[in-house]
């Protein structure tokens, strides 16, 4: 063909070059020892593969105590949240050459919910969030015949808050949640307002009132960690933002 | 051990076991046991959309829809099953929206809609805008509006349950046995109904789009305990993976104008399919992609694969209706969608075969006769409503639409029916299973025969297939088989031991594998995704039929596979010679 940039001739490279990558991982399980321990595992990767294919690689060739959560492997599903050189990223979302290879790449936990064993953490706060926002669509009177007609206009409104995949790399990077395990975090705020600002629903004023709460959006303190940590680019601040103005202004 | 008590047990929190739960949830005692978080499942990676003759956008109907089902299937489809799922098809996409699906909106605020393969006006005259979509994150927001609803409704999950026994008492369903992962305890779940919605098998081959998660828990589960699996030798491979890695790209990607090239820039599908071109259904599309990689026109040093070229398309349709797929291109092959073509090769996606229901979703457990009390949907089962080769779209219909249908029925049941008592020692299988696993010092490792499996099943069981090949795999399957008696695993521990639950899985794909290599290889004919170069054309006289499988134990405990067939049921539509 003749458009062929240097990216997909790369892309395409043939005989890729493996390199010695040393992950260094916070272990954890308390059936063995009550404290966490950093380990270092090395092994020779293609540096465009995803920081899951070197954790299963540790699995399956090195130890196979190593416990994480993974699923779909390519962002989609939320199950491999964890802090990866100090940042909340997804390990199947991130590519070795995007985390500085030559160095020690750090692994551990996602911050603010209880660590059960190395990379797995208790989830149930978090959902529990998540439920208390009333996460569904709520509306009065009879259902119509055929669809709830909305303008392509009003349905982009709220684009960016369906995206979430409640992986909870927003809600365990915000250092309000980590000092304050009640505060309803990001991604329920995130839910909400998917909801807040959907033409169809009338369930505003219920939402608004619960996160009008003192563990609500006003615990917020604008640090942008949830929208730096978010894999699916949503603007997680700037959402948190908007139902704080929904709140005072009772428009949205 | 604990014991617990439910009239309904749904496995598995996809598409379609929650789906069934926001049904029986309303009318039944009901729990959900989910090997993972409900959202996790991978009904929220499928991304082009859900077909429904709505006609919002142009002239259409379910007849048309049936039709297209019938033929993309190759004439395998039950054609009573898919006239219900595409009448019912239009009501499954209304419900949805009324609980909240975003999806994307047409000029007059409508459910938008847009072409998909093998979707067509009249009886395969041209294309169709049928697929009702929410740009390409249809799968996503279906996952994520039926677990909202499931939140509305109270839906009572036990998140990482480990479903790893069925129990059948007196010819009745008595409940199942689950694995707690947290804690490594055994959980025993008396129910009168159970319905089976866990999923598809797509991690018996290496090159694949599925989840490491789907491992095929349910089927093997239910062969295990004697129950026939349905048309296994029927597994589709989808035409558009991201090359060598295998993660999809909607086949959207070509309803919204994108095209198939080969190394000489040529749009072969022409060649192909004249008059749905790149549009043809999947199983045409993949064999495509692989002769034109055999006969030397594939892209890349190797020649090992093809473009998809969405090059042609303004960046803000990209960016407003395939925003996912082309961020997939941009993340993991460093590329830019609106310049570059994307180097893709055909994927391991979908098992059309399953567990046998009928329309109700209630299994059988021969060509006639069901097990009362026992359910499944999605696409663990088969109803038979995608034959030998599913349509686009059509899974998260039939997610939705045999969803429902099996948690109204399991909940009905479960009103009029009492408890079967449970057999004794209900745990025992289960409890040897794990207790073997952990126990054992042989020296085979899972990762290891997992890798040799699923690299003869894309070298042997793939697109193109023949005897021989399919000699080959189920001879590597039997003594992968023999080296798995001899599995090990490290992690000895209680609590959260995914050690453990990966050989469990790799157990389920070897049995599984198995099944398909074999019924594939009793199958010496061409039909939809089951290709034989050595049968190269389909033969109605002797194989217009199911596939039933069944494990067979000896005396000795050794295992074997009896095939045994089951008519086809045509309504309207007459086989017919199948091009596109």
């Amino acid at each position: 063909m003749e458009k062929h940039s240097a990216a997909l001739d790369a892309a395409e490279a043939g005989g890729t070059k493996l390199i010695t990558v040393t992950v260094r991982i916070r272990r954890f399980n308390p059936e063995e020892h009550p404290d966490p321990v950093w380990v270092d595992y090395q092994l020779e990767m293609d540096p465009k593969e995803r920081v899951l294919d070197a954790l299963n690689k540790i699995k399956w060739e090195q130890d196979g105590t190593l416990t994480y959560r993974r699923s779909c492997a390519h962002g989609i599903c939320g199950s491999d949240a964890m802090r990866i050189n100090g940042r909340n990223r997804l390990a199947c979302k991130t590519l070795l050459k995007d985390v500085n290879p030559e160095k020690p790449i750090t692994i551990e936990a996602i911050k603010g919910l209880t660590v059960l064993k190395d990379l797995i953490v208790d989830m149930d706060p978090f959902f529990q969030a998540y439920k208390d926002v009333m996460p569904f669509l709520i509306t009065k009177g009879n259902e119509p015949t055929r669809e709830r007609l909305q303008s392509a206009e009003d349905r982009e409104r709220f684009d960016d808050t369906t995206k979430c995949i409640l992986c909870a790399a927003c809600t365990s990077s915000c250092p309000v949640f980590w000092n304050d395990g009640q505060y309803f975090g990001p991604a329920a705020i995130v839910n909400a307002h998917r909801f807040i600002f959907d033409s169809r629903d009338e369930g505003a004023e219920q939402r608004l009132e619960i996160l009008n709460d003192r563990e609500g959006v006003w615990r917020c303190r604008t640090t942008f960690n949830c929208s730096e940590a978010c894999p699916r680019g949503i603007e997680v601040t700037k959402a948190i933002q908007e139902v704080k103005r929904a709140l005072v202004t009772r428009r949205f | 051990m604990q014991i617990h008590q439910y009239d309904t047990v749904i496995v598995g929190a996809g598409g379609a076991g929650m789906r069934a739960a926001i049904e029986s949830t309303q009318r039944s005692r009901t729990a959900v046991l989910t090997k993972l978080y409900p959202t996790r499942s991978h009904t929220g990676a499928a991304q082009g959309g859900m077909c429904a003759a709505l006609a919002n956008v142009e002239e259409d109907n379910w007849e048309w829809h049936t039709f297209d089902t019938v033929k993309g299937g190759d004439y395998l489809v039950d054609q009573d099953a898919a006239e219900i799922m595409c009448k019912e098809a239009i009501d499954a996409v209304l419900d949805l929206e009324k609980m909240g699906l975003p999806f994307s909106r047409t000029e007059q605020g409508r459910i938008d809609q847009r072409r998909f393969g093998g979707h067509s006006r009249n009886h395969g005259e041209a294309p169709v805008r049928r697929s009702c979509y929410a740009a390409d994150r249809t799968g996503h927001m279906i996952l994520q509006t039926l677990f909202q609803n499931c939140v509305k409704h109270g839906v009572e999950f036990f998140n990482e349950f480990y479903v790893l026994d069925l129990l059948i008492n007196e010819g009745r369903t008595a409940g199942v046995v689950a694995y707690e992962l947290a804690t490594g305890e055994i959980h025993v779940f008396q129910a009168k109904a159970v319905v089976f919605a866990s999923g598809g098998t797509g991690k018996m081959f290496k090159v694949s789009s599925n989840a490491h998660t789907l491992t095929g828990d349910g089927q093997a589960v239910a062969y295990r305990r004697g129950l026939p699996l349905e048309d296994m030798e029927f597994f589709q491979f989808h035409p558009t993976g991201i090359w060598r890695m295998g993660i999809l790209l909607t086949e959207g990607a070509r309803g919204e104008g994108g095209i198939l090239r080969n190394k000489d820039g040529e749009r072969f599908m022409e060649r192909y399919a004249p008059v749905m071109k790149d549009l043809a259904s999947r199983d045409v599309c993949s064999r495509a992609i692989y002769t034109e990689i055999r006969e030397g026109r594939g892209c890349g040093p190797d020649g090992d694969h093809v473009y998809l070229d969405l090059t042609h398309l303004p960046p803000e349709q990209l960016d407003a209706k395939l925003p996912d797929i082309t961020e997939f291109a941009r993340t993991y092959l460093g590329i830019e969608p609106y310049t570059d073509p994307i180097p893709i090769q055909p994927t391991a996606h979908y098992a059309m075969g399953g567990i046998p229901t009928n329309v109700e979703g209630e299994v059988l457990r021969n060509n006639t006769d069901v097990v009362p009390g026992l359910y499944a949907a999605g696409e663990v089962a088969c109803v038979s409503v995608h034959g030998a080769n599913r349509l686009g779209t059509n899974s998260l219909l039939d997610i939705n639409v045999f969803g429902r249908r099996a948690g109204l029925a399991a909940a009905g049941f479960a009103d009029a029916n009492d408890f079967v008592p449970l057999p004794e020692n209900p745990e025992q299988l289960v409890q040897n299973l794990v207790d073997s696993l952990r126990e054992s010092t042989g020296t085979e490792s899972v990762a290891q025969i997992r890798k040799e499996l699923q690299e003869s099943m894309d070298a042997n069981a793939m697109v193109y297939r023949t005897g021989a090949t399919l000699k080959q795999a189920v001879e590597d399957i039997a003594a992968l088989k023999e080296r798995y008696k001899n599995v090990s695993i490290q992690d000895k521990g209680f609590r959260y031991n995914t050690d453990l639950l990966e050989a469990i899985e790799l157990g389920n794909l070897l049995d599984l594998a198995e099944v398909l290599a074999v019924s594939a290889l009793a199958r010496e004919e061409s039909r939809g995704g089951h290709y034989r170069e050595d049968f190269p054309t389909r033969d109605d006289v002797k194989f217009m039929q199911h596939t039933m499988a069944y494990q067979e134990v000896a005396a000795d405990g050794s295992t074997s596979i009896r095939l045994d067939y089951k008519p086809v049921v045509t309504t309207r539509y007459q086989p017919m010679e199948r091009k596109y």
